[in-house]
Parts: structure tokens; C-alpha cells; sequence
């Protein structure tokens, strides 16, 4: 598969961080991999299968087909409840940018997958743990307002630790926000997908995750509401290794349907084949 | 002893009011006039009680929003005109820690959903301490799904440190059980009406509070995580709660700044529990106002300005540094 224009960009402006490491050791198996080897098989340990957290732009590359259009990339953090612990925010969110070469925890746009126009949303891990502000809350509504005037599918693939603490309940509220605007975009006729990855929890899993028509999940992602942690201390004992993992919620009845990571697009694809009246001419 | 910061402090009040009280009866029945030492003792009490309670800080309201005896929903529902409980999520059980059903408030037809802790072990065991399950959720969305059907005005009072965190809650899938709620909640085409009565903690408390008008007690609180939380999530160290609830603005003062609520309700000094049975009556005066000016409103109205204010809720910048959306 080319490189589309808009990653080559990219790339070439965060080569220093993230590609700089040629090597990447499996915490699954062990296994050492070379680093573009990984990126070809999309993240997926050659040898044990482990999926490694995705970058969103890694992930948009390997979904959509060519060109992606971004919705929402002028909207950036502020720090609304001048929040300083050890670090300011504002020095957190400078951290973070520097780190994972995004703007904020989601990047949202418009491209096409097999041919049908879709919109995107795809939350990243690595900012912050994935958690939701107003950033991550107005762009995802931002995209789903656009997908509803456009009358296209949407897909959103979540991968969050939850809300974010450092913008209090205005970083709460982004759950009604965000939730609002699925009600409208779905009301309207039209379909959502979630994707959940590792790992959804928290306020995002409380909203939009599990909030979309057919909810899909990457193999072996945590998903949850409470965190591991937090449960233990509750009960005062260990879980079992499969509690709140995507094949454990399939069991419980929570989810559509789990995917191979390598599997996914062609999932989407098929999923979009049901749902999309016309067939978007390439 | 407590773990509650007020309920400690309640303490040195309390042997005032029983000697005051001592003094009164022995007054009454003595031949020796003791008014002037009752009535020292009435300006000190009263001197110490604005000292303790005039002015609180976050932690000392999160403590006084958990005080064992402020009225609970069920204290607030009682003295409804008429209460009808409707029970069970109609798929697994029925959760007591959410109570809901059909009422009379002020002589006008309403869906009344409360979440309710226990006043003692006994019941906060039953209630599980206001945590709803899944279950409850499920209750509450059946049963905004039905006011909405019927023309129902919600009333929603939120009194909850958080959604259950257990096993079952995991297995039966809390995310999804709040996550209807909140699509539920903005698609109701009726009046919703919230108030934070206690605690306000997190998704398990936004679940019954998207409303067109939020209304807060003084002293209530109303935060994306619990201060134990928050500080075992950004610190690892749960006692730095204190810290975390100065920084989390989670007074009723701060919210209505930010725009996430839009009405304060006063307490007496001291708290809504010294007067519980005034407290009730002010937040239903309140709530029955509130829906009295929003049934004036087609229901596309009311989902049209619901949706305009949660959409232009949060803080943000765009990248030419114009501020967007800035809610003050
Ligand atoms: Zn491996």
C-alpha cells in the first residue's frame, strides 16, 4: 500500500521521536521486532499476534483508502480551570505534544474506506491516555455534525482511559456533548460504528463507545467502565487476566463482534456494504 | 468517631444545644432567672456555628455534601403531593439504589427518578451507598423513555459518589447502561429538571443530570471523578483528596461560573440537614418553577436549546487564539 501524501507530512515532521526507535520489543512475548516490520503488519507481534496501541495517524493509514481530509484540527485545549499539580496542564499538553507528534487525543476527518465515504474519528493513547476534554468532546461532535450534513457513515474508534481529570466537569459534560450529537447523527437515518481498542474505559466507554449501532472490538482491548484497579481495591481481590477484555464482553453479550486487527478494514467494509445505499463511484 | 470532617465538628455544637437546652427546662421549673446565661450561651453557639460553617472549603463541602443525615431523594419524594414507585429495569432485577416513579408534584403529573443512599449500615447495604448497577440505569432510562411517551416532566435528584464499581457491574456492562441513559436524556422530548442534592460523582451522577435546567444545593458537589478518585488517577496516593478537590472546582459556585448548572439553592448555616424539612420545600418551589417555565416550550424547542447548551459547553481555542465557545 503507498503512503498517502498527508502521512508522508507527517511523518517527515515527527521522525525524531517516534521512528527514531528502530526496535520494538514485544511486552506480550518478548520477541524484539523491527520497527518498520511492525508498522507493515500494522502493529501485530509477527510472532504471538499481541496488538500494540495504535498511533492515530498509523491507524487512519491503514484504514482509509488515500486521501483524508481532517475536520477540527484547529481546535486546541485550553486550560480551563488553571490546573497545576507537579506540572502545569498547559505543560502537560506541551509534553504530550511533543511526545506523540498529535494536537490533542483524537484526530477527526474524512476520507474513503473500499470506496464509501466515511467519517472518522480515531482517539490515540498516547496523549494523555486517550482522555476526553473539550478537544477530544468537540471534535467528535464536530465530526458528527459534518458526517450529518454529508449523510455519511461514521466510524469512531475509541481508545481511552476516560475523562479528563485535569478539566473537571467540563471534561464530564464532553460525555452529554458527545452524546448529543450521536443522538442527532443516528436519529437522522444514518450509522455509527465504534471501534473499541485498547483500552476504552471510563467516560468514553460510557458514551459514544458503546453508544454506536454495531460495536466492534480489536482483539484482546480492555474495555470497561471502572478501571482494574480501582475494582480490586473495591472487592479486595484479584480479577481473573480475561475480566473486561473484548472477548469476555462478546461472552456477556456487550459487544457485536471481535477482530483480528489486520481483519478490520475488510470488517468495516463489509459492515459499510450493508448499510450504505450507494456505492461511492472511485 | 466519624469519618466525616462535619459531623466532627458537629460535636462541640451538639454538647452546646444539649446544655442550652438543660438550662431552658431547668428555667422553667426554677425559681432562679437564667436567661442572661442562656442567652450568652445562644450568641456563642450561634458565634462558633459562623465560625465552623460560615464560609467551607471544597473538602469541607464534599464532606458536608456526604453528611449522613442531609435529606435524601426519598426525603425529597416523600413530600411530593403523590408518589407511585415503578419498579425494575424489566430485564434482571430491580437496583434500590435508584428509586423512580410516577408523582404529583405541586398537583402536576412528573416522572420522579432519584438516586438514594442509606441513612445506616442496614440500608446503605441494600441501597449499595447510592452506587446504581447497571440495573438501576436500565430502570432510569425505561422509565425517562416512558415520561417522554406520556408528556412527562423529569425530575431527576443526583446523590451518588459514583456508579457501581464490581464484577457484576462489569459483566452486565456499566458503560452501556449509562450511555443509554445519556442518549435517552437527550432525546426526551419533555422537561427535565435536575437537582444535586449530596454528591455529584461522575458518569454514574451525568447519567440523571443532562436536563434543561441543573440545580444545585449550596453545598452540594458535582465533579468528573471523586477527590479519592481523581488524586489515586493523577497521583497514585488517594489521600491527597483534599488537594484534588480544591483543584477539581466541584462547588456549586464554580459550576454555575462555567455554565454547567444554572441555579444555586441557599442552606441554612450548617448545612441542609439543620433544616431538612425547609431545605425540601425551597428545592421543589424551586424544580416546580423551573418546569413551570419550560413546559411553555414546544418539545423541538426544548431539544433544540438542550442540544445549543451542552454543544457549546467546555473551554477551548481555536489556532488563530480566538477563544471559542468560552462558557463564563
Ligand atoms: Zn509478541
Amino acid at each position: 500500500m503507498p503512503m498517502p501524501e498527508w502521512l508522508r507530512i507527517r511523518r517527515s515532521k515527527d521522525s525524531d521521536n517516534r521512528e527514531a526507535a528502530l526496535w520494538s520489543k514485544c511486552p506480550k512475548c518478548g520477541e524484539v521486532l523491527y520497527r518498520r516490520d511492525l508498522l507493515a503488519n500494522a502493529y501485530v507481534c509477527m510472532r504471538c499476534g499481541h496488538h500494540f496501541r495504535m498511533g492515530a495517524y498509523d491507524r487512519i493509514s491503514t484504514i482509509i483508502d488515500g486521501d483524508f481530509t481532517e475536520v477540527g484540527a484547529e481546535v486546541l485545549g485550553g486550560d480551563p480551570l488553571g490546573w497545576v499539580d507537579k506540572k502545569t496542564y498547559g505543560a502537560k499538553l506541551s509534553g504530550d505534544r511533543e511526545k506523540s507528534g498529535l494536537a490533542e487525543a483524537v484526530v477527526c476527518g474524512f476520507g474513503q474506506i473500499g470506496g464509501f465515504d466515511v467519517g472518522l474519528g480515531v482517539m490515540d493513547f498516547h496523549f494523555r491516555g486517550g482522555t476526553m476534554g473539550t478537544v477530544v468532546g468537540e471534535r467528535i461532535a464536530l465530526l458528527l455534525e459534518e458526517a450529518r450534513r454529508r449523510r455519511v457513515p461514521c466510524i469512531i474508534f475509541t481508545a481511552s482511559g476516560g475523562a479528563r481529570m485535569e478539566e473537571g466537569m467540563l471534561a464530564l459534560v464532553q460525555m452529554a456533548k458527545t452524546s448529543a450529537a450521536v443522538t442527532r447523527f443516528t436519529d437522522d437515518g444514518n450509522v455509527l460504528f465504534t471501534v473499541l481498542t485498547d483500552p476504552t474505559t471510563g467516560g468514553v466507554a460510557a458514551s459514544f463507545a458503546f453508544q454506536g449501532d454495531v460495536i466492534v472490538a480489536e482483539s484482546k482491548a480492555v474495555i470497561g467502565f471502572a478501571g482494574r484497579r480501582v475494582i480490586e481495591q473495591t472487592i479486595r481481590q484479584r480479577l481473573p487476566d480475561q475480566f473486561q477484555t473484548a472477548e469476555f464482553l462478546l461472552e456477556k453479550g456487550a459487544i457485536d463482534m471481535v477482530v483480528e486487527r489486520r481483519a478490520l478494514k475488510e470488517t468495516l467494509v463489509r459492515l459499510l456494504e450493508y448499510t450504505v445505499g450507494t456505492r461511492v463511484q472511485r | 468517631m466519624s469519618n466525616n470532617l462535619i459531623v466532627e465538628r458537629e460535636k462541640g455544637l451538639l454538647e452546646l444545644e444539649r446544655r442550652i437546652a438543660e438550662l431552658r427546662s431547668a428555667n422553667a421549673t426554677q425559681p432562679v432567672d437564667m436567661s442572661s446565661e442562656i442567652a450568652a450561651l445562644e450568641q456563642k453557639y450561634r458565634q462558633i456555628l459562623q465560625e465552623v460553617f460560615g464560609s467551607l472549603t471544597p473538602w469541607e463541602k464534599v464532606h458536608m455534601a456526604r453528611h449522613p443525615n442531609r435529606p435524601t431523594s426519598l426525603d425529597y419524594i416523600s413530600r411530593f403531593d403523590r408518589f407511585d414507585e415503578l419498579h425494575g429495569d424489566r430485564q434482571y432485577r430491580d437496583d434500590p439504589s435508584i428509586v423512580g416513579g410516577l408523582a404529583l408534584l405541586h398537583g402536576r403529573p412528573v416522572m420522579a427518578i432519584g438516586q438514594q443512599r442509606g441513612r445506616d449500615t442496614k440500608e446503605n447495604l441494600r441501597r449499595n451507598f447510592g452506587m446504581p448497577a447497571p440495573e438501576g440505569y436500565r430502570k432510569v432510562r425505561r422509565l425517562a423513555h416512558l415520561a417522554s411517551r406520556l408528556g412527562l416532566p423529569i425530575v431527576t435528584l443526583v446523590d451518588t459518589k459514583g456508579a457501581d464499581p464490581g464484577i457484576s457491574s462489569e459483566e452486565h456492562a456499566q458503560s452501556e447502561a449509562i450511555a443509554a441513559c445519556l442518549h435517552e436524556f437527550t432525546k426526551a422530548r419533555v422537561p427535565i429538571v435536575a437537582t444535586v442534592i449530596g454528591e455529584g460523582g461522575s458518569g454514574g451522577a451525568l447519567a440523571l443530570a443532562i436536563a434543561d435546567h441543573v440545580i444545585m444545593l449550596e453545598h452540594s458537589t458535582y465533579s468528573v471523578a471523586s477527590p479519592e478518585g481523581c488524586a489515586a488517577i493523577l497521583w497514585s496516593d488517594a489521600t491527597k483528596a483534599e488537594e484534588a478537590a480544591a483543584r477539581l472546582k466541584l462547588t456549586a459556585q464554580d459550576l454555575q461560573r462555567f455554565g454547567i448548572i444554572d441555579e444555586i439553592v441557599p442552606e441554612p448555616l450548617g448545612g441542609a440537614h439543620r433544616d431538612g424539612s425547609g431545605i425540601v420545600t425551597r428545592v421543589l418551589t424551586e424544580v416546580d418553577a423551573a418546569i413551570a417555565r419550560l413546559t411553555a416550550r414546544s418539545p423541538e424547542e426544548l431539544l433544540e436549546d438542550r442540544y445549543r447548551k451542552y454543544r457549546r459547553l467546555g473551554a477551548w481555542q481555536t489556532t488563530q487564539g480566538e477563544v471559542v465557545g468560552q462558557s463564563t
